[in-house]
C-alpha cells in the first residue's frame, strides 16, 4: 500500500502550522507502518489533547481521540481487553509528561505492549505557547515572560527509570532513522517510548528566536549525535539519538493470560 | 432446584450482579468504602477468562474502562467520594462519545477526604452534574442487597440500550452491611447485549447515527469498520465538527435519548401509598429506616406510605408529583442537606408541604430520627 | 536492472504550506517555491531520487515517482 492509503485524505491539508514537525512525525510513522505491511484494522491509535493529538483524525485506523494526558490509560483498556491489537499512542510533551506523567510512568512500569510516541516540541502549541515540562530552564514562553525557571525532564532517562523496555530518540530532521526506530518500536513486545524532537516554529521557535522551521531542523542536525559517538565525548551538550534500551521482559497482557490460566485451574 | 443463597456485603452483591450481567472488564483503584468490589473482581474475573486491572488512579480507571468498552466488552469501575471526583472528566467523555459503561460510587461523607468509613448520601447532585457541560445521566440506587443485585444488572442493561454511562450510587451502609442475597438463575433477569452493526465491510458505517428506534449499533475496535471516537462535538462518523447544527443536534440527542425515556428508566418501589396522608420519599440505605417507620405507624392507624426511588436520575418528575398530589405533607428522608428534597420541591404543586428528615453526621439515620422530625412536622412537638 | 530514474515530482499543491523544508534540504537544489509559496521542481533533471523531500514533508504534499532506468 502507498502512504496515502493509510490516511483520511478528505481532512487534508491538516491543521498543523507550516513547518510543524508533527506532520513529519506522522509521515515517518506511516512509512514505518507501511514497511511492516500492517492491516489498518489491526491498529488502534489513541491520542490525548493538543496539537499532537490531532494526528489520530488523519490516519485511517481505529482512532480514539481522548482527553488531555489520559491517552495511555485509555490505550491500556483497549490493549488489555483485546491484546491482539497494535496500540500506537502519539502524545505531546505536555500531554505525556505533565498532565499525563503519572500514566506514562505506570504504563512503562507495567510493560504493556503499547508504542508511545512523545512528539516533543517543548511548548503547549494549541493554547498559544506556554512552557511545558520539556521547555527547559532559561527558555521563553507566554507563561514564562521573564524566562523559565522550571527544569526539563529528560524523556529518555525518565522512561528508562520507569521501566520501559524500548526507549529511543530521534528528530524530525533524521527521518530515515526515525522511521526505522518507529518500526522497531512497533515490533517490540512491551512498552516502547520514542521521543521525537519536533519543531514548533510558530511558538517555541518565535519566542526563543530560533528562526524558521528550516533553521530549527538545522539545529537538530547540528545539536544531536548518535548514541556513544566520539562527538558526544568531545561535546557533552550534544543530544544523543538512537535506541537507548531494547530488552525483553514479560509483557503485561501475556502475564495476565497466565493469571487467567491460574484462576481457571483453581475453579 | 437448589437456590443460590449467599450471605454477603452489598459490595459483593454488586459484584454478583455485575458478573450476572456479563461484566468482562474492570479497572479500579482502592478506596474506602468500595474497595471490596475491586478485590472480589480481581479474584472472580480471571476465573471466567475476563480481565481486571488495578490502575494508577481513578482517572486512569475510568479511562481504561472506556477503552475496553470500545473493543466490545461490558465494563465497570467502582469508587467512592474523592475517586468519583477524579472520574468526572472521563465520565463526561463517556457521555459525549456514547460509551456503555457502569460506574459504582459507594458514597462516603464529604467534601474532600471527609469521613471515609461512615455513611453519607452527599453525592446525588455530583452524580447528576459532576462533569461539566449540559448532559443527561442515569443514576440508580438500592436499599437492600437483592435490589443492589437487580439495579446492577439494570445498570448494565441501560448502559447497553442507550449507549451511556450509568452510575450506581450506593452508600457505605449498603456496601458494608451483610444480608441475604438470592442469586437468580441464568435467564431469570433478561440481559441486554451489545448491539453491533449489521453493516458489512466496505459499506459506510455511521457509529453516531441512531436507528429509527433511537439505538446506535456499535462496531468493535479491531473489527472491519474503522471510525473516530472523540470528546469533541462530532458528526455521524465521529469526526470533530463545530458546525452549529451538528453541535445543536448532538447535545439534543444526548439529553433526549435519556430524558425521553424516563418511564423506561425509572425504577421505584411503593409502600402503602394509596391512601397516604404522610408520604415519605427516600432511597438507598435511608429508605430502610423510612420503611421501618411506615411499618411501625401503619398498625397504629397513621396513613403513612413510602416512595422508594431507585432511579435518581433522570429524576422521575411525574411519578413524584402524582404520588404527592393528595399528601398533607411529604418528608424526604436522606443523609445529606436535602439534595433529593430540592428535586421533590421542584416537581410538586405545593413545595411548602415538603420537609427534610436528614442526618449529616456520618451516623446512619434511624427510624427514631425520622419519627422525631415527623412529630415536629405534624405539629405534635418533641 | 538499471538505477531508479525519476518519473515525476507529484506535488499536491493544495496541501503544500510553503514551509520550505524540502527546498532547503534538497541535496541537489532541485526544488523551489513559486510566487504563491508552493513547491515546484525547478531543476527536475538534477533529481537523484533520494526522496528526502518526500520523507521530510510535514504535509505529505510531495511524492517522488520513479521508474526503472535502462542499464
Amino acid at each position: 500500500m502507498a502512504i496515502k492509503d493509510y490516511i483520511r485524505e478528505r481532512f487534508f491539508p491538516h491543521i498543523w502550522c507550516p513547518g510543524c514537525g508533527h506532520g513529519t512525525v506522522m509521515n515517518s510513522l506511516l512509512r514505518a507502518i507501511e514497511s511492516l505491511g500492517m492491516s489498518k484494522n489491526e491498529i488502534v491509535m489513541v491520542s490525548g489533547i493538543g496539537c499532537s493529538s490531532r494526528i489520530s483524525g488523519y490516519v485511517d485506523f481505529h482512532t480514539l481521540h481522548t482527553i488531555h494526558g489520559r491517552a495511555l490509560a485509555f490505550a491500556t483498556g483497549v490493549k488489555l481487553s483485546r491484546p491482539e491489537l497494535n496500540l500506537i499512542v502519539p502524545m505531546g510533551d505536555g500531554d505525556a509528561l505533565a498532565i499525563g506523567g503519572n500514566h506514562f510512568i505506570h504504563a512503562a512500569r507495567r510493560n504493556i505492549d503499547i508504542t508511545a510516541i512523545v512528539m516533543n516540541n517543548r511548548i503547549y502549541g494549541m493554547t498559544g505557547g506556554q512552557f511545558s515540562p520539556l521547555s527547559g530552564y532559561g527558555t521563553m514562553a507566554t507563561t514564562a515572560p521573564y524566562s523559565n525557571i522550571d527544569h526539563a525532564f529528560d524523556t529518555v532517562e525518565l522512561a528508562i527509570a520507569a521501566g520501559a523496555t524500548f526507549v529511543a530518540r530521534s528528530t524530525s530532521y533524521h527521518v530515515k532513522q526515525l522511521s526505522k526506530i518507529l518500526r522497531d518500536a512497533i515490533l517490540h513486545e512491551g512498552f516502547s517510548v520514542v521521543e521525537v524532537l519536533s519543531q514548533c516554529p510558530t511558538y517555541f521557535g518565535r519566542k526563543n528566536r530560533l528562526g524558521s522551521a528550516v533553521d530549527m531542523m538545522e539545529q537538530y542536525k547540528n545539536d544531536t549525535t548518535p548514541i556513544g559517538s566520539k562527538a558526544k565525548k568531545e561535546n557533552p551538550d550534544l543530544i544523543e539519538r538512537g535506541i537507548f534500551v531494547q530488552k525483553e521482559m514479560p509483557e503485561y497482557c501475556v502475564e495476565y493470560d497466565k493469571i487467567i490460566e491460574k484462576a481457571m485451574k483453581g475453579n | 432446584m437448589k437456590e443460590n443463597i449467599k450471605f454477603v456485603q452489598g459490595n459483593e452483591a454488586c459484584v454478583e450482579g455485575a458478573l450476572y450481567a456479563g461484566l468482562e472488564f474492570f479497572a479500579g483503584y482502592p478506596i474506602t468504602p468500595s474497595t471490596e468490589i475491586a478485590e472480589l473482581l480481581s479474584y472472580r474475573l480471571p476465573q471466567k477468562g475476563c480481565r481486571f486491572i488495578q490502575m494508577e488512579d481513578e482517572i486512569a480507571s475510568m479511562s481504561a474502562i472506556i477503552g475496553a468498552s470500545l473493543t466490545g466488552h461490558k465494563v465497570m469501575t467502582a469508587t467512592s467520594g474523592p475517586g468519583f471526583s477524579l472520574m468526572q472528566e472521563a465520565l463526561g467523555y463517556a457521555v459525549m462519545a456514547e460509551i456503555p459503561c457502569v460506574i459504582v460510587n459507594v458514597q462516603r461523607g464529604g467534601p474532600s477526604t471527609g469521613i471515609p468509613t461512615h455513611v453519607s448520601q452527599g453525592d446525588v447532585n455530583q452524580a447528576r452534574w459532576g462533569t461539566h457541560g449540559d448532559h443527561a445521566i442515569v443514576t440508580l440506587t438500592a436499599s437492600n442487597h437483592q435490589d443492589v443485585f437487580a439495579m446492577t444488572v439494570e445498570g448494565f442493561n441501560i448502559a447497553e440500550t442507550y449507549r451511556t454511562p450509568v452510575i450506581l450510587l450506593f452508600d457505605e451502609v449498603i456496601g458494608h452491611m451483610r444480608e441475604r442475597l438470592v442469586v437468580p438463575v441464568e435467564g431469570e433477569i433478561p440481559l441486554v447485549q451489545r448491539l453491533r452493526t449489521a453493516v458489512n465491510e466496505g459499506v459506510d458505517y455511521h457509529p453516531y447515527l441512531p436507528r429509527e428506534d433511537g439505538r446506535l449499533p456499535m462496531s468493535d475496535f479491531g473489527d472491519v469498520h474503522r471510525y473516530n471516537v472523540t470528546g469533541l462535538f462530532h458528526d455521524m462518523w465521529g469526526f470533530p465538527s463545530d458546525n452549529p447544527q451538528v453541535v445543536h443536534d448532538l447535545i439534543r440527542h444526548l439529553v433526549d435519548k435519556i430524558n425521553n425515556n424516563v418511564n423506561q428508566i425509572t425504577n421505584f418501589k411503593s409502600y402503602y401509598l394509596d391512601d397516604a396522608e404522610s408520604v415519605l420519599i427516600s432511597y438507598g440505605s435511608s429508605a430502610r429506616s423510612a420503611l421501618h417507620v411506615v411499618e411501625l405507624l401503619r398498625p397504629r392507624g397513621e396513613r403513612i406510605g413510602l416512595l422508594e426511588l431507585q432511579t435518581l436520575w433522570p429524576f422521575p418528575d411525574q411519578l413524584v408529583r402524582r404520588t404527592c398530589e393528595h399528601a398533607k405533607h411529604v418528608i424526604v428522608v436522606e443523609m445529606n442537606m436535602g439534595q433529593v428534597l430540592q428535586e421533590v420541591r421542584r416537581v410538586v404543586d405545593q413545595p411548602r408541604k415538603v420537609f427534610l428528615a436528614n442526618r449529616i453526621d456520618g451516623v446512619f439515620i434511624t427510624p427514631r430520627d425520622i419519627r422525631n422530625i415527623m412529630r415536629l412536622v405534624q405539629g405534635k412537638g418533641v | 536492472m538499471g538505477k531508479l530514474k525519476l518519473k515525476e515530482h507529484v506535488i499536491t499543491r493544495e496541501w503544500c504550506k510553503g514551509c520550505g523544508i524540502c527546498v532547503h534540504f534538497c541535496p541537489k537544489q532541485v526544488l523551489e517555491l513559486d510566487d504563491q509559496d508552493k513547491v515546484f521542481a525547478a531543476r527536475r533533471e538534477d533529481c537523484i531520487c533520494c526522496e528526502l523531500c518526500e520523507l521530510r514533508c510535514p504535509d505529505l504534499a510531495i511524492e517522488i515517482e520513479t521508474e526503472q532506468g535502462s542499464e
